[in-house]
């Protein structure tokens, strides 16, 4: 699902040129749950980033689902990130003034997606998600847990390949957090390959395979049982 | 489909964000209503003050006697000029230029009746030619001729409202009955409307002056004489003017420069010291609407500019979510584009409508009648503010649909 080699990625601030990604070469096949762990500031944003598209690459090759992905235009890259990928962020990254059901309708309105139509769909992964009765609370109506299960449907509707999450628990309490990722399990059980980059180790531990990253090079990968 | 989902998208985007809604449409709409406002009150101050040179020739001259204020030859200040038939022979036969003359005599007002009717009206006596320097309307038979003034004929011509007060239930009609002046019976041959919208104008009735001089007074005295310069220029105009005051100067001796002697009211030079007062305050209307247009425009640019800051964060979201940099920039712009229509439009009903009600409620003064803005221009206006909405919104949102997604999401 995921193939990249030799990934370099530096960021540029004035005169100062900081080298995030040193050479990183990974791959993730279909339906894998993987998290990835480091320090902070060890570039686990940034990969994650690079693999969502949301941000390109200096040099090496990334091939998402057997397409290579290197300087796309903003239109193909958005396209694509509509049909392959979904995103769960530490800060839920809700549109504040859309209630929940809209939300998670997003995605569907970019495949052109009649109104009612996505509307009904997303009410059915509200519901899977147990939040039916909070369709339409607007984000800053609902809690941390809540918000991140809205997020997570929204991730889910447009049918991705990959699901990308950011700490996805990191702004929850551990109670929440273990509710959260059950979830995710439940949809990685669907097929659907998943990619969590956290700092909690009982997080990391429930997925298949943890990449550890250090200073921009993977240092690490330990199979979890 | 996808249009119409468009819409609605634009739509709750517009309906939820109320505050920005409002401050984006506000600049527009108060333009707009600005510019109307003033377009509307510079013509109303236009029409007010062009009423006033209805009724009478535009290229009239009217002379009256007065009191001399220059020491002149000896003779002392004060003392009163009095114009006779002489002076209207003298201005008729030797200046040159005027196409209609007359003499007038102010006899004041007078009382009246018809039968058990009476009133109290004004009585102007004159020559045929009045009826021509005043540019009065026959509703009914004719005006003076000159039969009536060599034959001292007790005519009258009247005018509607003197009409519509004496002659009344089965008596409707003038024409042909003996009105009774001053005790003095006159035949009614013409009934006149005056164009002047002073009501006082419709109130009167003219006589012949040699009948009246003859009735009511005994003399050969006149008070005005009046006259129209015909095809004149400005400057053959104020020869003619010229000629007549030395004309008169020399009949009556005093100083060429008194202007307290005769009075000498020349209404081409009123008019067009009026229309240069009006092409000033235009001009002075346009630079100040243009001026609320560029406002507006600053605004309707600014807030634009705000508007996709703050959006910046929802941009990336949208593009992690799979929207184009064009759906972007179209959503943004569409949105600006009906905000600012609206807003305009609103502008333009409540300006229209603000005219509307002063027109209707305030009654027209000397000065301010009827003011109306050139719609077209408030059309235009808006079309203006409209399109540099949507400008000032293309380019930050071509900036904002063009950078990158994790960029975007980092925005707070
Ligand atoms: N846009 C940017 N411009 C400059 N430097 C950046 C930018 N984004 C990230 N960095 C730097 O790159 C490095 C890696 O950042 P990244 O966000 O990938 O770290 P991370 O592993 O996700 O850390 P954390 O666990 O704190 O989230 C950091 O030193 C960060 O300061
Ligand atoms: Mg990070």
């Amino acid at each position: 699902m995921i193939r990249i080699k030799q990934i370099h990625k530096s960021y540029v601030t004035g005169q100062n040129s900081l080298h995030v990604l040193k050479g990183i070469d990974l791959d993730i096949a279909a339906g894998e749950m993987v998290s990835i762990m480091g320090a902070s500031g060890s570039g686990k944003s940034t990969l994650l980033n690079i693999l969502g598209i949301l941000d390109d690459y200096d040099s090496g090759e990334y091939h998402l689902n057997g397409l290579l992905v290197n300087r796309l235009s903003e239109r193909k890259a958005a396209q694509l990130r509509n049909r392959m990928v979904g995103f769960v962020f530490q800060s839920f990254n809700l549109v504040s003034f859309k209630n929940a059901m809209e939300n998670v309708a997003l995605p569907l309105y970019y495949q052109n997606v009649p109104r009612k139509k996505r509307n009904l769909i997303a009410m059915e992964y509200l519901e899977r998600m147990g939040l039916a009765e909070w369709a339409h609370h607007l984000p800053n109506e609902l809690s941390g847990g809540q918000k991140q299960r809205v997020a997570i449907a929204r991730a889910l509707i447009g049918n991705p390949k990959v699901i990308l999450a950011d700490e996805p628990t990191g702004a929850l309490d551990s109670k929440t957090s273990l509710e959260v990722m059950d979830l995710l399990q439940e949809i990685n059980a669907t097929g659907i390959t998943l990619i969590i980059v956290t700092h909690e180790h009982d997080i990391a531990l429930r997925t298949k395979k943890t990449i550890r990253i250090t200073d921009g090079n993977i240092t690490e990968i330990i199979m979890n049982n | 489909m996808f249009e119409i989902d468009k819409w609605q998208e634009i739509y709750s985007t517009v309906q939820k964000n109320k505050l920005r809604t409002f401050l984006t449409g506000f600049s527009v709409a108060w333009g707009i209503f600005m510019l109307i406002v003033l377009l509307g009150s510079g013509a109303g101050l236009e029409n007010g003050v062009k009423e006033q040179f209805k009724g009478g020739a535009t290229n009239g001259v009217w002379i009256s006697s007065g009191k001399t204020s220059i020491q002149y030859k000896g003779l002392k200040i004060g003392r009163p000029i009095r114009f006779t038939n002489e002076d209207y022979k003298a201005i008729k036969t030797t200046v040159s230029g005027p196409d209609h003359i007359s003499a007038r005599l102010f006899l004041g007002n007078n009382l009246v009746s018809y039968k058990n009717e009476y009133g109290s009206f004004f009585l102007s006596p004159c020559h045929p030619d009045y009826g021509f320097i005043k540019e009065l309307e026959m509703l009914q038979g004719r005006f003076l001729n000159n039969i009536d003034i060599s034959e001292f004929r007790k005519v009258a011509v009247i005018g509607e409202k003197v009409k519509s007060s004496l002659f009344k239930g089965h008596d409707t009609v003038a024409m042909g009955k003996y009105v009774k002046i001053n005790g003095v019976l006159f035949k009614v041959v013409g009934v006149f409307r005056d164009f002047s919208r002073n009501d006082d104008e419709q109130k009167r009735i003219y006589i012949p002056i040699s009948t009246a001089q003859r009735v009511f007074q005994g003399e050969n005295v006149i008070n005005q004489i009046s006259f129209t310069t015909g095809d004149a220029t400005a400057a053959d105009a104020d020869l003619m003017i010229k000629k007549s005051r030395a004309l008169l100067s020399q009949m009556h001796t005093f100083d060429f420069d008194d202007n307290r002697a005769v009075n000498i009211w020349n209404k081409n030079e009123e008019v067009r010291k009026f229309r240069s007062l009006f092409a000033g305050i235009r001009l002075f209307i346009w630079i100040i609407g243009i001026g609320t247009i560029v406002a507006g425009i600053v605004g309707v640019s600014n807030i634009m500019m705000i508007v996709v800051k703050e959006r910046t964060k929802e941009i990336g979201i949208r593009k992690s979510l799979g929207a184009t940099p064009w759906s972007i920039v179209s959503l943004i712009m569409q949105e600006a584009i009906i905000i600012t229509s609206i807003a305009g439009y609103i502008g333009l009903v409540l300006g229209v409508g603000i005219l509307e009600l002063v027109a209707k409620k305030m009654p027209p003064t000397q000065f301010f009648k009827n003011p109306g803005a050139d719609f077209s221009i408030a059309v235009m206006a808006t079309i203006l503010l409209v399109a540099a909405g949507a400008v000032a919104g293309f380019f930050p949102a071509m900036r904002a649909a063009g950078v990158k997604p994790v960029e975007a999401l980092r925005d707070e």
